[in-house]
C-alpha cells in the first residue's frame, strides 16, 4: 500500500525515507547504470515533501488543477523521484524495476514524453528546471492568482550554471513567495568536492543578496525539514531557498560522502550489503 | 576493411589531446565536471598546470575559451555534446566563430548510442547547428584511431573547430596507414553501382552493408567523410557522377544534418536519387545502445534497405511520393522509441504489485 500524504511524525517520515532508499537501490541494481549518490542523500527531503503533508497533490489525479508542483532540476537524481512517486501511489512500485530500460516510462532523465504520472517536466540539462519552476510559480501567483506552490530541487554543483542565478533573480524580482527551491548541498559533484571543482560558497549570503528568504537545515533530518518547509510556507513577499545539508549516498555506509558514487549503480553484491544496512534482505 | 577490436572514439580524443599537450605548450584544457567521461582527465594528469576546472558552466567555459584563444592560447573545452554544442550555441556563434577564435570543442556522448541516459543526453542536432556556423570546422571521426588523428589535426590548425565523439565502443578499422587530412574524404571501398557516404561510426555500418550488397552483385562505393565542414564536395560530386545513386548515413537528425550537406553538394553538381539514414525528426530514449540503434534505424541493415530503395528509384521501379523523414521501404521503416505502456504494459505492472502485496500478507 502507498504511504499517505499527511503530517506524519519525523520518525515515520524517516522510515518512509528508508523505504525510498531501498527502492533506489533495488531499481539501480537492475538498471545496471544510473546515479546512486544524490538520490540516496536526498531521500529524506522527498519523503517530507510528498508524504509529510507539505505538498498538495493527488496521486489518483496527478493533473489536478491548482495542485502544488515539484520540478527536479537536477534531472540525474530521478531515481529518488521515481521511488518517491511510486511509494506515494502515483504508479505501481514494480515499475521501478524498469528504470532506464528500453520503452520504460522511467527514463534515465525524466522525459515528459513518456507521460509518467507525477512528472511535470523533462529535465536533465542542469539549471533549466529551476527556470521552469519560476515560470510555473509566475503562472500560479501572477496570472491564475491561485494558492498553488511550486517546489524545485537543484544540486549544489548545479548552482555553477549561470542560468540558476537568472532564475533566482527573476523569482525574487516578482516576489514569488509561492516558490521554494531546495539545494541538495552534499558538497559533491562528478569531478570532486564542489569547492575544488568551482567554488559556490558562501551560499546563504548569495541567496540573501538576491533577496531570497534563506533557511539552512540538516537535509537528512526529517524534523528539521518539516520545520523548514513550514517556515517557507509562512514566508510572505519573498521566495525561499532551503539549503539542505546532506551526505551523498546517505544511508549506505560505503557510499556516504563519496563523490565517486555520483553516477554509478551498486553491483549485485554491493546492493545486498546496502539493503542489509537499510534493514531488509532484498 | 577489417576490424581489429573495438574502442570508443572518446578515447581517441583523450589520448590525442594528451599527445597534443606534449607537442604544443599553448594547449590549455577547460573541464566541465565530466573530465573522466570525456577523457580530458588524461591531459589533466599530465599537465595539471594547463588544466582549468570551470565547473558546470558550459556557456562561461566556451566564452572563457574564446578569451584564452584571443590571448594566444589553444584552448580545448570538452563536455557532452548536448551541453557544449547546443547549450552554448550563442557563445559559439558570436564569441568563438565571429571572433575567429582558435577554440576547440570536444563534444562527447553524441548520437543515440549513449544508451540508458536517455534523450536529454543523446545529442542529435549538433551537426545541423555546427555546420551552419561560419568559420567552424566540424569533424566526426569514424573510429578510435581516426579520432586521435583528428584531435591532433584540429589542435594544429588555426580557427574554431568541433570534434564529435561517442561513448560506446565501436569497431576500429582504420590504421596508421589510412590517410587523414582535414577536409578530405576517403574512399574506403570501391564500387560504381551506388555510393554510401557516411560519417562517424556509421562508416563501419556502411562497409558491412556493402559486403551484403556485394553478395548480390551490387558494388557500393563507401566514402568516409570525417570532415563535414569544410566538406569535400569534389569527392561527393564525383560519386554522384560515377555511381548515380547515393545513400548517406549518420547518427544524427537527418533534418539539417550530414545528409543535408551532402545533398546540397550533389544537387549543385549532379543530381541523382538519394536516401538518408539517420534519426527521423524524433527524440531518443533510454535503452541499450544496440536496442536503440536498431529501433532508430541506424544499422547496416537500414543502410542496405536504403540502398535497395534508392536503386529502385533510379530504375523507375519506385516513384511514389515520400516525406523527407521517411527512411527505408514499406515494412522496414524505423520503429523509433516505443510508446509508453507498450513494452511494459501498465496492467502487468499493477498485477505484479498485487502479487507482491499478497505475498507480503501471507
Ligand atoms: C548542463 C549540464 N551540464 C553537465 C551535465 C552533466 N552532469 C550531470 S550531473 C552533474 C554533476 C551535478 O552535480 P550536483 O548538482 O552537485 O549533483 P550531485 O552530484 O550531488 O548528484 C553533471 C556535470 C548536465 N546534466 N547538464
Ligand atoms: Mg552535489
Amino acid at each position: 500500500m502507498p504511504f499517505t500524504n499527511e503530517r506524519h511524525s519525523p520518525e515515520k517520515l524517516a522510515e518512509i525515507a528508508r523505504e525510498i532508499r531501498r527502492d533506489i537501490i533495488r531499481s539501480l541494481v537492475v538498471a545496471k547504470s544510473g546515479h546512486s549518490g544524490g538520490p540516496l542523500g536526498s531521500a529524506d527531503i522527498f519523503a517530507v515533501l510528498y508524504m509529510g503533508g507539505v505538498m498538495n497533490h493527488d496521486p489518483q489525479n496527478p493533473a489536478m488543477p491548482g495542485r502544488d508542483r515539484f520540478i527536479l532540476s537536477a534531472g540525474h537524481m530521478c531515481p529518488v523521484l521515481y521511488a518517491t512517486l511510486a511509494n506515494a501511489g502515483f504508479f505501481p512500485k514494480s515499475e521501478l524495476l524498469t528504470l532506464r530500460k528500453f520503452g520504460s516510462r522511467l527514463q534515465g532523465h525524466p522525459g515528459r514524453d513518456m507521460h509518467l504520472p507525477g512528472i511535470e517536466s523533462s529535465t536533465g540539462s542542469l539549471g533549466q528546471g529551476l527556470s521552469i519552476a519560476v515560470g510555473m510559480a509566475m503562472s500560479d501567483k501572477l496570472v491564475d492568482r491561485n494558492n498553488a506552490r511550486v517546489y524545485a530541487l537543484t544540486g549544489d554543483g548545479e548552482l555553477q550554471e549561470g542560468s540558476i542565478w537568472e532564475a533566482v533573480m527573476s523569482a525574487a524580482h516578482y516576489g514569488l513567495d509561492n516558490f521554494c527551491m531546495i539545494v541538495d548541498n552534499n558538497d559533491c559533484q562528478i569531478d570532486g568536492r564542489v569547492p575544488d571543482v568551482m567554488n559556490i560558497y558562501p551560499l546563504r549570503e548569495k541567496f540573501e543578496s538576491f533577496n531570497f528568504h534563506v533557511i539552512e537545515c540538516d537535509g537528512n533530518n526529517t524534523a528539521e525539514l518539516l520545520a523548514a518547509f513550514d517556515e517557507a510556507k509562512a514566508t510572505k513577499g519573498k521566495p525561499t531557498c532551503i539549503i539542505a545539508r546532506t551526505y551523498m549516498g546517505n544511508g549506505v555506509s560505503f557510499m556516504q560522502d563519496k563523490y565517486e558514487w555520483h553516477g554509478k549503480p551498486p553491483s549485485e553484491d554491493q546492493a545486498k550489503v546496502a539493503l542489509e544496512e537499510l534493514g531488509v534482505s532484498q | 576493411m577489417t576490424t581489429y577490436g573495438s574502442k570508443a572514439t572518446r578515447f581517441g580524443f583523450g589520448e590525442g589531446l594528451a599527445e597534443l599537450g606534449e607537442r604544443d605548450e599553448r594547449i590549455v584544457v577547460l573541464g566541465g565536471d565530466i573530465t573522466g567521461s570525456v577523457l580530458t582527465s588524461l591531459f589533466k594528469e599530465k599537465f595539471p598546470d594547463r588544466f582549468f576546472s570551470m565547473g558546470i558552466a558550459e556557456q562561461n567555459a566556451t566564452t572563457v575559451a574564446a578569451g584564452l584563444a584571443l590571448s594566444g592560447k589553444v584552448p580545448f573545452f570538452a563536455s557532452y555534446g548536448a551541453f557544449c554544442a547546443l547549450r552554448n550555441a550563442d557563445q559559439l556563434r558570436i564569441s568563438v566563430c565571429y571572433n575567429e577564435a582558435n577554440v576547440k570543442i570536444g563534444g562527447g556522448h553524441s548520437g543515440i548510442s549513449v544508451g540508458p541516459d536517455g534523450a536529454t543526453h543523446q545529442i542529435l542536432e549538433d551537426i545541423a547547428l555546427l555546420h551552419a556556423l561560419p568559420h567552424m570546422t566540424l569533424v566526426v571521426p569514424c573510429d578510435y584511431l581516426e579520432a586521435k588523428k583528428a584531435t591532433i589535426a584540429i589542435g594544429e590548425m588555426v580557427g574554431p573547430a568541433y570534434i564529435r565523439f561517442g561513448r560506446e565502443s565501436t569497431p576500429m578499422f582504420t590504421t596508421d596507414e589510412t590517410p587523414f587530412r582535414l577536409g578530405k574524404g576517403e574512399v574506403f571501398r570501391d564500387g560504381n553501382d551506388v555510393a554510401i557516404i557516411a560519417c562517424g561510426p556509421m562508416v563501419w555500418e556502411g562497409l558491412v552493408a556493402a559486403e551484403e550488397l556485394a553478395k548480390e552483385g551490387i558494388q557500393a562505393r563507401v566514402i568516409n567523410i570525417h570532415t563535414i565542414k569544410p566538406l569535400d564536395e569534389e569527392i561527393i560530386a564525383q560519386a554522384a557522377r560515377e555511381c548515380g545513386a547515393i545513400v548517406t548515413a549518420e547518427e544524427a537528425q537527418i533534418i539539417g544534418g550530414f545528409g543535408s550537406a551532402v545533398a546540397q553538394a550533389v544537387v549543385k553538381n549532379h543530381p541523382v536519387p538519394m536516401e538518408f539514414v539517420g534519426v527521423t525528426d524524433t527524440f531518443g530514449g533510454s535503452g541499450t545502445p544496440t536496442e536503440l540503434m536498431k529501433a532508430f534505424g541506424l544499422t547496416s541493415t537500414d543502410i542496405y534497405n536504403s540502398v535497395k530503395k534508392v536503386l529502385m528509384r533510379r530504375s523507375g521501379q519506385w516513384n511514389g511520393f515520400q516525406r523527407m523523414t521517411e527512411v527505408g521501404t514499406e515494412g522496414q521503416h524505423p520503429q523509433n522509441y516505443p510508446k509508453p505502456g507498450t513494452v511494459f504494459p501498465i496492467e502487468e505492472l499493477i498485477e505484479a504489485d498485487r502479487q507482491a502485496a499478497a505475498e507480503q500478507a501471507a
